[in-house]
């Protein structure tokens, strides 16, 4: 038994618009897939907006997620790696589950809905301004900060000296290589591309993220740094960090919850009281510490 | 608390103290009072003050079995990184008939060594199901509950009424032939002998009279209301899956809203499961919010698994369970052929 | 605005409404143990339970389970999309004033909820007031009371003779009785008495350390069999989970009550989980109540009505919670 809402009307409006329907995806094109990683693990994902209005609507900044929305299979948070400069989306997706594995039997061409950007992104627009950005980032997680990597050497001039450390199991599991060539032959940005355990065909740096920061020591005055990576990866950075005079407050870090509504409705991804899908991904090391140990 | 549920809780917390104070055990498993009437809650005493916290009374409706699994990862030290898991100590635990018989699967299935339990048994008087008395009240506020051995003296909001306690026992319990423990090692309170029934499965009938419509429109009737809180699979001393069917999402079986579609399958999938190995103790029916008849599908396939095995689970843990063994002589009617038998209401 | 309508008056319009949506109340319903009272459609006021709460709070109204999000259906490449199912026109007779309540708590997290906000849109509350709070309400400590209107637009009191007292506090109650009524909705009564109770602010000052490392967490785990009764029949909690269901080419995506409680809750993808132990949900439950909604929004996330009390099948009593973590904070001063 259905019966409108004869006394509101305007209320199926509101539903059928993902601009007023925050659960309805807007439809985005795959426009083209790279495989990242030797494994085949992950995959990036290039989309355009389908609708003109919700392209236009579409305004994100790094640091930020979406809903990778797939009907019939369901949705996942991913985090957004495409600068808000660019062209169109992109995500980098590890194949882990039900969701994650269907979005890996996509093609070129292929539908695919988009809820988002959702969450709060890194203070690129504020407490970044004037600061040296120090990027550390280990395995996949890099996606975001690539994202926010862009959007700094776009507005090159607002930010004092930019490090990036970023590590990988292999080399073969570096993502966005051909970029990070680019990069390194920047000399306005200092790039640490480093890799788990030697390997053949490799002369760069070996050794995990931590040991790396150690070593390249960024100076904490008048900078933030950005960490991304698994949970391990940060508890040991840290320590370097400190011993040379980070401060909690200069740290800001990604959290990552199970998720389900990206909106703080749901109750999934809750860490203590904070929503990591609303009050963050983003949060300064300061404030995780406060926070119980849910993440 | 007077009379022999009194004196039962006395020698339950003195055999709990001795076992513990000999150092035989690191806890002893049984039941404290719950924070409201006619409720209790498992608990595991690890001290002589803990100990004085045991009950044994008529609301047990819990199985103890239930938490014996936990209870033994819980208490066995985590092994060092690289050496084999540590043995977990012993455990002393409280049992009834269909306690004992629900850790004598356990142990046939391999969850729980026997020889890490001192099994005090002991012989249920039935267990009282507590909405039945309230559905018995005035209304249903009910400050306390006094247990004498045939009275239940509730005090409520503007009465103090006296019910006997045999009208509000539960229904398993009522049909119950075994109300002692089958496999024990200690005991506690009077012995009274395995009890005969003349019908077991009389609470079946109605149903079965019903004819296939019928007992669809029953079914659904019944377990539409269910509102997928899985007490009844938590309740449950057999559901100890690490990851239950419900829950799996590679493949996922069964959806998970209310929606009777997915609500049917999954007490039909449960009942199945369940199947040769429940015991009637009827855990689940009782912790059950919605009051749904859970016991009637488990008490129809341990009818089934009786007929035709002419097997009762968990009397002895030597037994071999007729759901994991084959046996040429299997009767195998469920193949079905044209024509043949189990096609008649199709 | 108040007046008194007799019982015929009343089934008339039932009858009428009817024709247009559902009209529910609680009504007591026969099972095997004896009776409950349940939820269900009515088609007369007599049917009406008003001395006993009904097992299951109101909430699958506001909050329905499942509810459809979208529904899809393969078209080349793509899907074509159609935005979940529409409300149903819905009157909910003899509301408690705690369940009431309950709409007013839940909207503040559901704000932005177009489904939601829908829902609300398509139901009308004719509450109703306790005569006899039960020993297990706590209302008057979480800020309502047997009195309360929070959450209602009209409210109905038997009072004798087959005839009953409607009360109208809003638009949408005059809407309702506007056949028999005429005229305007009375304001709001201001709800007068000071309704903050006495334990929201210590509890709110408290730093979340002093109640999150309370020992009470691990006694209430050790009995707990973490189940979904306390979350899903609380009219207060209003988590879900999302899930797409497919058959063959067309499907919808639907949302439907989730729990804390559960393990899944948690539980990442790569089988990592956040609260990985009982006594980490029990604790979440608990504080998510008493102290993370609180913080957010100000008013406790309960609104007394005694149901996890009553229901839990290990006799588990939120009252005592509070009592504990009160003296937790106290202690730590
Ligand atoms: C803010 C944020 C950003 C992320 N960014 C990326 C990214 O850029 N690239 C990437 O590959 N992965 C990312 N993840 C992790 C990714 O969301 C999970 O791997 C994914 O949800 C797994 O879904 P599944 O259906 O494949 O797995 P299943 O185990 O089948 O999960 C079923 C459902 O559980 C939920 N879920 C399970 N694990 C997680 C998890 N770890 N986080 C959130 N929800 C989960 C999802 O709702 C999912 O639909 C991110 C997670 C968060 C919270
Ligand atoms: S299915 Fe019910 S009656 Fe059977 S063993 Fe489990 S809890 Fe006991
Ligand atoms: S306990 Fe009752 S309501 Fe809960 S899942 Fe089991 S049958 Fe359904
Ligand atoms: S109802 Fe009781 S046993 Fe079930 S989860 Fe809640 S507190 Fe635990
Ligand atoms: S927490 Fe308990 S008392 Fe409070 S609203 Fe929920 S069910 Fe009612
Ligand atoms: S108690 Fe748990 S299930 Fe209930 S609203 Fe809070 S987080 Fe959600
Ligand atoms: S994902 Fe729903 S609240 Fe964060």
């Amino acid at each position: 038994m259905e019966i409108s809402c004869a006394h509101d009307p305007g209320q199926d409006k509101i539903l059928s618009s993902p601009a007023s329907n925050p659960y309805l995806p807007v439809r985005c094109r795959v426009e083209d897939i790279v495989v990242e990683s030797e494994d085949g693990n992950l995959k990036t994902f290039r989309l355009s907006i389908q609708d003109q209005e919700a392209r236009s609507r579409w305004n994100h900044v790094p640091g930020q997620f979406a809903m990778l929305s797939l009907l019939g299979a369901g949705e996942v948070p991913i985090g957004i790696a495409s600068s808000p400069l660019e062209e169109g989306l992109m995500f980098t997706v590890n194949r882990a589950g039900v969701v994650t594995t269907a979005l890996h039997r996509l093609s070129p061409g292929d539908e695919l809905g988009v809820r988002g950007p959702l969450g709060n992104g890194f203070p690129v627009d504020t407490e970044m301004v004037g600061k040296n950005v120090v990027i550390i980032a280990g395995g996949f997680a890099f996606t975001t900060l690539r994202a926010t990597l862009l959007y700094l050497l776009e507005y090159r001039e607002r930010y004092g000296e930019i490090i990036v450390i970023y590590g990988a199991r292999t080399p073969g599991m570096l993502l966005y290589r051909k970029e990070l060539e680019e990069w390194a032959g920047r000399d306005d940005l200092s790039l640490h591309v480093t890799i788990d355990r030697e390997g053949p065909g490799w002369d760069g740096l070996v050794g995990f993220v931590p040991t790396i920061a150690g070593q390249v020591a960024p100076s904490p005055d008048n900078s933030v740094a950005l960490i991304c990576g698994p949970p391990i990866m940060i508890k040991f950075t840290m320590p370097p960090l400190e011993e040379i005079g980070w401060r909690d407050e200069q740290v800001y870090l990604s959290l990552e919850n199970r998720m389900k509504c990206g909106l703080g409705v749901c109750g999934h991804c809750n860490c203590g009281p904070v929503y990591v899908c609303k009050d963050g991904p983003v949060f300064k090391r300061s404030e995780v510490q406060r926070l119980p140990v849910e993440y | 608390m007077r009379g022999i549920v009194h004196h039962i809780t006395e020698e339950l917390r003195n055999t709990a103290r001795e076992l513990l104070a000999s150092g035989r055990i690191s806890a002893f498993l049984g039941f404290r009072e719950g924070d409201h009437p006619m409720t209790v809650a498992p608990f595991a005493a690890r001290t002589a003050e803990e100990v004085e916290l045991l009950i044994f009374n008529s609301f047990c409706v819990l199985n103890s079995a239930n938490t014996i699994p936990e209870l033994l990862r819980d208490l066995t030290p985590p092994a060092k990184r690289g050496e084999p898991p540590n043995e977990p100590p012993m455990i002393g635990v409280i049992a009834t008939g269909c306690w004992s018989r629900n850790i004598v699967v356990q142990i046939q299935e391999h969850q729980v060594p026997r020889d890490k339990l001192v099994i005090v048994g002991v012989a249920s008087r039935g267990m009282v199901d507590r909405r039945k008395v309230l559905a018995k009240l005035p209304n249903s506020d009910v400050y306390s509950v006094e247990e004498q051995d045939h009275l239940l003296l509730v005090r409520g909001r503007g009465y103090e009424v006296e019910i006997p306690r045999w009208e509000v026992v539960r229904d398993n319990c009522r049909s119950c032939s075994h109300p002692e423990a089958v496999d024990f090692d200690l005991w506690i309170g009077p012995k009274t002998g395995p009890r005969s029934i003349d019908a077991p499965f009389q609470e079946l009938e109605e149903i079965e009279g019903l004819g296939a419509a019928g007992r669809w429109e029953w079914f659904s009737n019944e377990f539409s209301r269910c509102i997928r809180c899985y007490a009844c699979r938590n309740a449950c001393p057999l559901c100890y899956c690490p990851t239950c069917f419900v829950d799996d999402s590679r493949p996922q079986w069964v959806g998970k809203s209310a929606d009777f579609s997915d609500t049917a399958t999954f007490h039909l999938l449960r009942a199945y499961h369940c199947a040769g190995r429940c015991t009637d103790c009827g855990a689940c029916e009782s912790v059950c919010p919605m009051d749904i008849p859970l016991r009637k599908l488990t008490k129809k396939l341990y009818k089934a698994v009786k007929e035709r095995f002419g097997f009762e689970p968990g009397l002895s843990s030597g037994a071999t369970l007729p759901l994991s063994t084959f046996s040429s002589e299997d009767r195998e009617e469920f193949i079905l052929r044209p024509g043949g038998p189990g096609q008649e209401e199709r | 605005m108040e007046l008194i309508v007799s019982g015929s008056d009343l089934d008339r319009l039932i009858r009428s409404l009817k024709e247009k949506g559902r009209v529910a109340g609680p009504v007591s319903r026969p099972t095997f143990r004896g009776r409950m009272v349940a939820w269900a459609e009515i088609r007369s006021i007599g049917e009406v339970v008003f001395d006993e709460a009904p097992r299951e709070s109101m909430k699958r109204f506001l909050f329905p389970q499942p509810e459809v999000l979208l529904r899809f259906k393969r078209k080349g490449t793509g899907y074509e999309v159609e935005p979940g199912q529409v409300s149903q026109e819905t009157v909910l007779f003899g509301v408690r004033p705690c369940d009431a309540r309950s709409a007013c708590l839940n909207l503040l997290p559901y704000q932005d909820d177009p489904f939601f906000l829908r829902n609300m849109a398509a139901t009308v509350i004719v509450g109703t007031r306790c005569e006899q709070p039960c020993s297990t309400c706590f209302c008057r400590d979480v800020g309502g009371g047997p009195e309360s209107i929070e959450g209602m637009d009209a409210r109905i009191t038997p009072c004798g003779e087959g005839s009953w007292k409607i009360e109208l506090f809003t638009e949408k109650g005059l809407a309702l009785f506007q056949a028999m009524a005429g005229g305007e909705p009375a304001p709001t009564p201001e709800g007068g008495a000071e309704k903050t109770p006495p334990l929201l602010k210590p509890l709110k000052s408290a730093p979340l350390s002093s109640l999150y490392e309370s020992d009470v967490w691990a006694e209430l785990a050790r009995a707990c069999l973490n189940c979904g009764i306390c979350t899903f029949l609380c009219p207060t909690c209003y988590c879900f989970d999302i899930q797409d269901e497919r058959l063959g080419s067309s499907g919808r995506r639907i949302r439907y009550w989730d729990s804390c409680m559960f393990p899944l809750f948690t539980q990442h993808a790569s089988g990592h989980n956040p609260r990985p132990t009982k006594l980490h949900r029990v604790r979440n439950r608990f504080l998510h109540k008493l102290k993370y909604f609180p913080d957010r929004f100000g008013s406790f996330s309960c609104v007394g009505c005694g149901r996890c009390v009553r229901e839990c099948p290990v006799g588990i009593d939120i009252r005592k919670v509070m009592k504990r973590l009160a003296e937790a904070v106290q202690t730590e001063v």
